[in-house]
């Protein structure tokens, strides 16, 4: 199982109270991931990845294994250690004030 | 006895504030959409249980909610048609978070950018709703006004929008340019005598009118004066900032613009100016009493730049003369070391015998006048800053 941590505004817009797993088919892309999310919620489309375009939110990014993957193409494999579900894939907001 | 329901929508979510008629105890309900900014939420005139709610992030996009039940719970009404409106697992949809510009061939010519700041064209990007207008007499029927300006509208509850592409491709797009808070589409009126006529408003576009149920639009700017424009009566480029309506005589319009307080008898044709004594002619609210045509209120706001109160006095500004004289309002209002702004959507009248007002500040604090403005107390003082405020007058 793929796991994946939300930012709390996004655990609370899908009535989530931790994080989330999926079962990904086919190769685990950060594409893969984001289809299998928002199939199970969708009420998260538009909040990751633009409706149309599919491209990421500027303010959001991507990490994993201590890996900063926001700018990998969304097809690029996820690290070994996210397909295994050892490491979660995190999307996290970019911080701002304070 | 009457009741009112004010809705009011802050950087951090919305706040539901109910009481009875005598409008004295209140009963302060929320945060809905904790920590996300509420642009707007309003009740449908047809249905007052049925509310519809603008839950926006710079992070994450844009949130519809709507509510069937007076505000006590909220959903996402999206799903295509067809489909069920919600997943095997019972979760609503996403459908209805999606505003996408019309770039159809059929609904003619695709218009693809706009004017920035530094007067190089930018493309269409669509980043939030900031106000939301239910139609007056079907509760599924709705109009969003976004950003960048745009005018959609869903005819089935908000699962579904669709742009009302003629006001964007009449001609002058590529002239309209943002203003301070972006180039927002932040004011619809319906006029209540006749469906096909509506009116917009656009930071910074300037006013338009469609006489065909927003099919097309034509430019009603006619007698605007900005000195902060290249061509001071230019047809576009007016940073309009709420415009009014009385809803017995929708012919007369009143207009808060960046500098002016403006008043058309015509529909728009013609504007004249009605600043008359304001201490400043700056603000951003503008309303019209509920049962007097030629009341109106304004907040003059210090400007350029400063935004708050002139003298730090919080005075809402009355004329019972449709303009010109103006008396300031102050009992119950902070008169000394007071710095907040009140936004262009955070004013509103209800409909009792004795007219409420009210109205929300930057700091937090939602104010009431149970008499038409003579008096004024606050509901809540503490709020995040307020964006909107709407008022629901219930049986």
């Amino acid at each position: 199982m793929i796991r994946v941590v939300l930012p709390p505004h996004l655990r609370g817009l899908a009535h989530l109270a931790g994080d989330v797993e999926l079962d990904v088919k086919g190769p685990v892309t950060q594409r893969s991931v984001l289809d299998a999310l928002e199939a199970r919620y969708p009420m998260l489309r538009g909040t990751i990845r633009d409706h149309i375009t599919q491209q990421r939110r500027p303010f959001l990014r991507f990490f994993a294994c201590g890996e900063d993957l926001s700018h990998e193409m969304p097809d690029a494999p996820l690290p070994e250690a996210v397909v295994s579900g050892a490491e979660p894939l995190l999307i996290i907001g970019a911080i701002a004030g304070g | 006895m009457s009741r009112v329901r004010v809705l009011v929508g802050t950087r951090k979510g919305a706040f539901v504030l109910n009481s009875d008629g005598k409008r004295e105890r209140w009963e302060v309900s929320g945060p809905l959409f904790a920590g996300w900014e509420t642009y707007h939420m309003k009740g449908s005139p047809a249905n007052p249980n049925r509310l519809y709610a603008s839950q926006t992030s710079g992070w994450f996009g844009q949130i519809i909610q709507r509510s069937d039940d007076g505000g006590k719970t909220w959903t996402q009404p999206g799903t295509p048609p067809g489909e069920p409106t919600t997943t095997p697992e019972g979760m609503p949809k996403g459908e209805s978070n999606k505003f996408v510009y019309d770039s159809s061939a059929e609904t003619g010519k695709p218009l693809m950018t706009h004017q920035f700041y530094d007067g190089t064209q930018r493309p269409w990007e669509f980043k939030r709703v900031w106000h939301l207008e239910p139609s007056l007499t079907d509760p599924d029927t709705v109009y969003a006004g976004v950003e960048d300006a745009a005018l959609f509208r869903s005819t089935d509850g908000g699962k579904n929008w669709k742009e009302l592409s003629g006001l964007r491709g009449h001609g002058t797009g590529p002239r309209w340019q943002p203003g301070a808070g972006g180039m927002c589409l932040h004011t619809i009126l319906l006029d209540p005598k006749n469906s096909g006529r509506m009116f917009v408003a656009i930071s910074a576009a300037g006013a338009f009118r469609s006489d065909d149920a927003g099919k097309t639009w034509r430019t009603i700017t006619k007698g605007l004066y900005s000195q902060y424009i290249p061509e001071p009566t230019a047809e576009v480029g007016h940073c309009v900032h709420r415009i009014a309506m009385h809803p017995s005589r929708p012919d007369v319009l009143f207009m808060q613009k960046h500098w002016d307080v403006m008043r058309s008898d015509n529909g728009g044709e013609l504007w004249k100016e009605i600043s008359g004594n304001l201490p400043t002619d700056f603000g951003f609210v503008i309303d019209v009493h509920a049962h007097e045509p030629e009341t109106i209120y304004v907040v003059p706001i210090k400007s350029d730049g400063e935004h708050y109160p002139p003298e730090g006095k919080l005075r809402v500004y009355r004329s019972k003369t449709g303009g010109n004289e103006w008396e300031a309002l102050t009992k119950g209002l902070p008169q000394h070391d007071c710095y907040v702004n009140v936004l262009r959507d955070a004013m509103a009248v209800d409909s009792l015998d004795k007219c409420g007002v009210y109205f929300g500040t930057t700091g937090g604090q939602v104010y009431c006048s149970a008499d038409a403005g003579d008096n004024w107390a606050p509901i809540v003082r503490d709020l995040p800053a307020v964006l909107s405020v709407e008022v629901q007058t219930l049986p």
